[in-house]
């Protein structure tokens, strides 16, 4: 029974949701998304590595101006998860440049973003502040 | 290396602006043909031609200007290559000068871009009936502001928020200090779309896009195009005196990608192949930073500014806000930098940008520049990068000396 899909593939649902990543067996270069090869080493045999869900934020932009349907504002961040870096929004704080920060530690959380017309609900996954 | 010097012998950009009543084609043909003559030569001289175009589709805009003004049956590349593509035009051109393929060849980059906003992350399309992957992430609906941001002025603002962490200094104002500068630079520059000087508060207090980028620190979407002649060195040598003393030499011409590094798909890593391509320019080139009398930066957000003054090693490495904050940049100081008004005034009609530039350095070294000349100027270094990514750097130098 599952009435819940994670919004991407590389998201892990369950009791400790996480995120998953490609990890090329040859170097151990990361990717999120479905590969052919290594970008780094070309290798091609790669292994999930789950990524921490905690990290802290290297870089960040407060998304005001957006293509129709986005909804503004929003916060885009790079965040580093013990070394792995990781694209996604920073939620459960205010978009204001005064209570985001680079440097600030985060952890992750998942949220549901709406159920299709049979009842399922795709979960999406964002960075909050780690208190 | 290449037996072959290659000169700019001919070089043009038209008015960046909205241009309602002219097509591609028009703009085109108006740089194609305003180049020639400026060089003194026709399209019956050249060899090759390389030009691009990206919001035409598939055109083959490389053949609709030949139809335009001059079929002779040599060689067409059109060639794409994101905000790069001028420079990657020009570089075409370059190689086959140097491999002693052709004597004269012509480079021709255009763009209609005037109302186009934001050029990716495209309208979010109203969720499907029912969840079904797509894409190589397996994306059930469009990430856009669900992971992260597509749209180009958060991915900048991300990279300049990032230097100014790692190093310190940079902040809002900082970056719309460097903004304002260039909307000064562009009141001199009668080509640019934008030619109003912009105080500190209104474009701090403008139209917020992506902290911390307002709209007038972004890049204007605009029309435009921009062409140059090329010629070999033995082949100069045979033209007018007033040709050779006219001529601009291409003392580097060089194109990067940039190389793996963790996070580099995560984030457009915009550092690696502008400081891979400046090292090998300088290189190339038997010259340095500190030679430089201007430079034109791909300046897409006053927030790629910064990064790009340490990247292209104007300042230590790690210093790039006091550079900025020293007047180094402005047109007055030891290294002006986008004197053209750079892409946030004069404009980036895509394509084009990448010769443009080179025509703004050009420009210059003829002493040709009026009101905005810089004085003097014997060196010049061209810069664009297109993601993701591609980064051209040309170093010019003057050939009247």
């Amino acid at each position: 029974m599952s009435d819940q899909i994670p919004f991407v593939n590389y998201l892990a649902l369950g009791d400790k949701p996480h995120l998953v990543a490609n990890e090329c067996t040859s170097c151990g270069a990361r990717f999120f998304d479905r590969r052919n090869a290594c970008a780094s080493c070309s290798g091609t045999e790669f292994k999930d590595a789950a990524i921490s869900t905690q990290g802290e934020v290297r870089t960040f932009t407060i998304v005001a101006f957006a293509a129709p349907g986005v909804d503004v504002p929003y916060i885009s961040a790079i965040v580093d998860c013990d070394g792995t870096s990781v694209r996604a929004n920073l939620v459960n704080v205010p978009a204001d440049p005064d209570h985001v920060k680079v440097g600030m530690p985060v952890k992750l959380t998942t949220f549901p973003i709406g159920k299709d017309e049979e009842g399922v609900e795709a979960i999406n996954f964002g960075f909050e502040p780690a208190a | 290396m290449g037996s072959e010097d290659v000169y700019i012998l001919g070089i043009r950009m038209t008015k960046f602006g909205k241009h309602k009543e002219l097509d591609t084609v028009d703009l085109a043909t108006e740089a194609t043909l305003a180049a020639l003559k400026d060089g003194g030569v026709t399209m019956k001289d050249m060899n090759i031609i390389a030009a691009g175009n990206l919001m035409g589709g598939a055109m083959p805009i490389a053949q609709v200007i030949q139809k335009a003004c001059g079929q002779t049956g040599i060689p067409a590349y059109n060639v794409s290559n994101a905000c790069a593509t001028g420079a990657t035009a020009l570089r075409v051109v370059c190689m086959s000068i140097k491999a002693g393929e052709s004597d004269f060849g012509l480079a021709v980059g255009v763009e209609k871009l005037a109302g186009a906003g934001l050029l990716a992350g495209g309208a979010r399309k109203k969720d499907g009936k029912s969840w079904e992957r797509s894409g190589r992430y397996g994306a059930v609906a469009s990430v856009d502001g669900r992971i992260g941001t597509d749209i180009m002025p958060g991915v900048f603002a991300q990279i300049g928020m990032e230097y100014g962490h790692k190093y310190g200094g940079a902040n809002f104002e900082l970056f719309a200090e460097i903004s304002r500068k260039n909307h000064s630079h562009s009141t001199l520059n009668p080509l640019a779309a934008y030619t109003k000087e912009m105080t500190l508060e209104e474009i701090m207090g403008d139209i917020m896009i992506a902290y911390p980028n307002t709209r007038p620190m972004c890049s204007a979407n605009c029309d435009g195009a921009a062409a140059a002649v090329l010629v070999s060195g033995t082949k100069l040598k045979t033209l007018s005196l007033e040709q050779q003393r006219r001529a601009v030499k291409v003392s580097a011409s060089i194109l990067t990608s940039d190389p793996y590094e963790e996070a580099c798909q995560v984030l457009p890593n915009v550092n690696t192949l502008t400081r891979a391509a400046a090292k090998q320019a300088y290189e190339a080139a038997g010259v340095g930073p500190k030679d430089l009398d201007l430079v034109e930066l791909h300046d897409c957000f006053a927030t790629a500014e910064l990064v790009h003054y340490d990247n292209l090693m104007l300042c230590e490495e790690g210093n790039a806000v006091d550079f900025f904050k020293s007047g180094a940049t402005w047109r007055t100081g030891t290294t002006p930098v986008n004197v053209s008004g750079g892409l946030q005034s004069k404009g980036h009609p895509i394509a084009a940008t990448g010769i443009a530039n080179v025509w703004e350095v050009c420009h210059h070294l003829r002493g040709e520049a009026g009101p905005r000349q810089i004085e003097g100027a014997k060196v010049g270094l061209a810069h664009v990068i297109g993601l993701a990514s591609a980064c051209g750097v040309h170093i010019l130098e003057s050939n009247s000396a």
